[in-house]
C-alpha cells in the first residue's frame, strides 16, 4: 500500500515537473527572439496589461505560435502512444504507419489544387487523409488477425506512394506555393497564430479525454486479443475508437504544423521511461513530453541560427533518428 | 528456353523504345522517326526526335535497367525480399548529396555531381545494412524496414532543410526529386553512361558468385567463395548502378524492388539469369511508366517516378501480406 501511494505521489511530481518545464519553455519562447522582451513586460502583456509595443509581438506572434507548437507535439505524442499500444509494437508511430503521409497528401493537395481553402478546413482534410491511410493500413494488414510486422510494412508502402504523389504535386504549381508546401512538410510552426490554434484545440480537447477514459482498455489490449476478449473487453469497438482518436490527433497536428516526424515515436518512449507503461499515467506524461519536445525544438531552431529559422521538424529528425538507431540497437536480439 | 526469353525481352525493350520516341504531345510517324535518325533534315519534328525523344527514351531504358539490377543484387546478397535501392535508403542518400552539391555549387555540374551521388548511395546503403544486421537474428524484414524508414526519414528531413533555405535549389530540384524524365541533360547522361555500363557488366560477370551468396553466407563459404570480397564488389556495383541512376533521373522508386520479384517468378532463382532478365524487364517497365506519364493527365505531364511509386505500393503491400 505504501509503495502504491509513493508511486502516486511521484507520478504527480513527475507530471508537475513536466508541466513546469513546458511553462518555462513557453516563457522563453515569448521572451527570446530578434526582439527580446523582458520577462516582466512579457507577463504584463500576456495578461492584457502590457505596453502597446510588446502587446503585438507577444499576443499576436510568439504566444500563439508556442501554443500551436505545444498542441502539435501533444497531438502527435497522443497518437503515437495509442498506436504503440494497439499494435503492441514499440516501433510504431504515426510516421511509420503512414498517417503523417496521408495527412500531408490531403493537406498539400488542398494547398496546391484549391489555394482558396480556409486554414480552418485543413485539419478536416488532413484528418480525412490520415483516416484513409489508417483504414487502408488496417484493412490491408488484416489477415486472420493483425500482425504488427504487416502493419508496419503496409504503412511504409502507403507512406512511400503518398510521398511520391506529394513530390509530384510540388511540380504542379508555381515556386512560391511549392516553397510554402516544402516548409510546411518539413514541419514548422513559423507564422502560426490564433487562426491555427483555435481549429487545432478541439481535436485534442476531445481526443485526449476519450483516450484517458479508455486507458484501462488500452492496457488490456496489450495483453493480446484472446486474453482481452476473455477479460470482457469489447475488443474491436474499443480498438476502432482508439484508432480514431489516434488518427484525429495526428491529422490535426499535421494539418497545423506539418509532418513533424519522430515525436510520435520518441515522446511515448520518454514517458514510459519516466512513469512506466500503465496507460492512465503514460498518456498525460507522453502528451506533455511531446509538447515540450516540439516547443523546445522550435525555440532552438528560432534562436540558434537567427535570423535564419530552422524548421522544428528538421531539428527533431536530427535528434529522433539517432534515438531510433539506439532503439534498434537495444532491441537487436528480439 | 531462357536464352529465347532474352531475345523476346530485347524485342520488347526495342518496341517500348520506338513507342516512347513516337508518342507524345505531338505524335510522330514511324517513317518520320526513321528519317530523323538516318536522313536528318532539320525540321521541327526531326529536332524533337533527336533532341528530346531519343535522349529521354534512352535515359528511361538505362535507368530502369540499372535500378532493377541493383535491386536484384541487393535481394540476393541480403537474402531479403524487401531489399532494394528505395527501402535501403540508397536512392534517398544519393538524392540528399546531390541537393547538397547543388547548394554548394549553385548548379548541377557533371562529374562532381555523380561523385556526390555515389558517396550518398554507398553511405546510406551501408548504414541501413549495418543497422539491419545487428543482433543474432540477422537482417529480418522488420528490422530492415524500420532501419530503412529511419534513415529515409532523416535524409528526407535534411533534404527539405536545404530546400527550405535555398529557393533556387528548390526550383531546380523539385522536378528532379519527383523522378521526372522530362528535360534531363544529355551531357550528364553521357558522363553517367560509362559508370552504368561498368556496373551492368560487373553484375553480369559476378552472376555465379552472387548465386552462391544467395544460398547463404555459410554455404557460400563452404563452397570456397570469398564472401567478404563478393559482398564488397556487390556493394560497389549497387553504388554504380543506383547512384548514377539517381544522378540522372532522381529517386525513382519501386523499380528496383518489384522487378526482381517478377523476374524470379518467371525464370527461377538462378541469378545468372535473374540479372540480365531484370535489366530487360526494368528497362521495359520504366519506358512504359514514362509513356503512361505523358497521357495520365491531359494538361500536365506526370513524372515517371510517381507512376512507378503508385504501381509499386500495391506490390509492396502484396509482398507484406504474403511474407509477414
Amino acid at each position: 500500500m505504501e509503495t502504491v501511494r509513493n508511486r502516486g505521489a511521484s507520478f504527480v511530481l513527475v507530471l508537475s515537473a513536466l508541466g513546469a518545464l513546458n511553462l518555462l519553455v513557453l516563457l522563453l519562447q515569448i521572451v527570446l527572439g530578434d526582439f527580446p522582451i523582458p520577462a516582466a513586460e512579457a507577463l504584463h502583456a500576456l495578461f492584457g496589461a502590457g505596453s502597446e509595443r510588446f502587446d503585438l509581438v507577444v499576443n499576436r506572434f510568439r504566444f500563439p505560435r508556442a501554443l500551436v507548437a505545444f498542441l502539435a507535439g501533444a497531438g502527435l505524442a497522443l497518437s503515437g502512444t495509442i498506436l504503440q499500444g494497439i499494435t503492441r509494437n514499440p516501433l510504431a508511430s504515426p510516421g511509420v504507419l503512414g498517417l503523417n503521409s496521408g495527412a500531408a497528401l490531403a493537406a498539400v493537395g488542398c494547398m496546391v489544387l484549391a489555394p482558396g481553402v480556409p486554414v480552418a478546413m485543413l485539419p478536416f482534410a488532413a484528418f480525412a487523409g490520415a483516416l484513409l491511410a489508417a483504414l487502408l493500413s488496417y484493412a490491408l494488414a488484416w489477415r486472420r488477425g493483425l500482425s504488427p510486422v504487416r502493419l508496419v510494412l503496409v504503412g511504409v508502402g502507403i507512406a512511400a506512394s503518398a510521398g511520391a504523389v506529394v513530390s509530384f504535386l510540388l511540380t504542379f504549381t508555381d515556386l512560391a506555393q511549392a516553397k510554402a508546401a516544402v516548409i510546411w512538410m518539413s514541419g514548422s510552426v513559423y507564422g502560426r497564430s490564433w487562426e491555427h490554434f483555435w481549429p487545432l484545440l478541439p481535436w485534442l480537447a476531445v481526443g485526449f479525454p476519450i483516450a484517458l477514459l479508455l486507458s484501462r482498455s488500452l492496457d488490456v489490449l496489450q495483453l493480446g486479443d484472446s486474453l482481452a476478449t476473455g477479460l470482457g473487453t469489447k475488443l474491436e469497438r474499443v480498438r476502432a475508437l482508439l484508432l480514431l482518436v489516434a488518427v484525429a490527433s495526428a491529422g490535426a497536428a499535421v494539418a497545423m504544423a506539418g509532418t513533424i516526424g519522430f515525436v510520435g515515436l520518441m515522446a511515448p518512449h520518454l514517458a514510459r521511461f519516466i512513469v512506466g507503461s500503465m496507460s492512465r499515467r503514460l498518456l498525460p506524461a507522453a502528451v506533455l513530453a511531446g509538447g515540450l519536445l516540439v516547443n523546445a525544438a522550435d525555440l532552438l531552431g528560432r534562436t540558434v541560427a537567427a535570423p535564419l529559422e530552422i524548421p522544428c521538424g528538421i531539428l527533431i529528425a536530427l535528434i529522433g533518428a539517432p534515438y531510433m538507431v539506439y532503439l534498434l540497437f537495444k532491441k537487436r536480439n528480439q | 528456353m531462357r536464352p529465347a526469353g532474352i531475345v523476346i525481352g530485347l524485342l520488347l525493350v526495342a518496341f517500348c523504345l520506338v513507342v516512347s520516341i513516337a508518342l507524345g504531345k505531338q505524335a510522330i510517324s514511324l517513317s518520320e522517326v526513321y528519317r530523323s535518325i538516318f536522313d536528318f533534315n532539320g525540321s521541327r519534328e526531326h529536332l524533337i526526335v533527336r533532341t528530346v525523344r531519343v535522349p529521354r527514351a534512352l535515359i528511361a531504358m538505362a535507368v530502369g535497367a540499372c535500378l532493377a539490377m541493383a535491386g536484384a543484387i541487393m535481394q540476393a546478397v541480403t537474402r531479403n525480399a524487401l531489399a532494394g535501392p528505395e527501402l535501403f535508403g540508397v536512392n534517398q542518400g544519393a538524392a540528399f548529396l546531390i541537393v547538397i552539391h547543388l547548394y554548394l555549387m549553385g548548379g548541377v555540374s557533371g562529374s562532381s555531381a555523380i561523385a556526390y551521388a555515389f558517396v550518398g548511395a554507398g553511405a546510406a546503403g551501408l548504414t541501413v545494412y549495418l543497422l539491419g544486421t545487428m543482433g543474432a537474428s540477422g537482417l529480418t524484414p522488420l528490422k530492415l524496414i524500420v532501419a530503412g524508414a529511419t534513415i529515409n526519414l532523416l535524409l528526407g528531413a535534411l533534404t527539405q532543410g536545404i530546400l527550405v533555405f535555398d529557393e533556387r535549389s528548390l526550383d531546380t530540384m523539385r522536378f528532379w526529386l519527383a523522378g521526372s524524365l522530362t528535360g534531363r541533360s544529355t551531357s550528364l547522361f553521357a558522363e553517367v553512361a560509362p559508370y552504368m555500363l561498368i556496373g551492368v557488366a560487373g553484375a553480369l560477370i559476378m552472376g555465379r558468385q552472387i548465386n552462391l551468396l544467395s544460398l547463404g553466407e555459410e554455404t557460400a563459404q563452404g563452397l570456397g567463395l570469398r564472401t567478404g570480397l563478393v559482398k564488397a564488389l556487390s556493394l560497389l556495383a549497387v553504388v554504380l548502378l543506383a547512384g548514377s541512376s539517381v544522378a540522372i533521373a532522381g529517386p525513382i522508386g519501386f523499380v528496383g524492388l518489384a522487378v526482381p520479384h517478377i523476374v524470379r517468378y518467371l525464370v527461377g532463382q538462378d541469378y545468372r539469369w535473374v540479372l540480365p532478365y531484370s535489366a530487360l524487364a526494368g528497362a521495359a517497365l520504366l519506358l512504359t511508366a514514362d509513356i503512361a506519364a505523358r497521357f495520365l493527365i491531359p494538361s500536365q505531364e506526370v513524372s515517371a517516378g510517381v507512376v512507378t511509386a503508385v504501381l509499386g505500393a500495391p506490390f509492396l503491400i502484396y509482398l507484406a501480406q504474403r511474407r509477414a
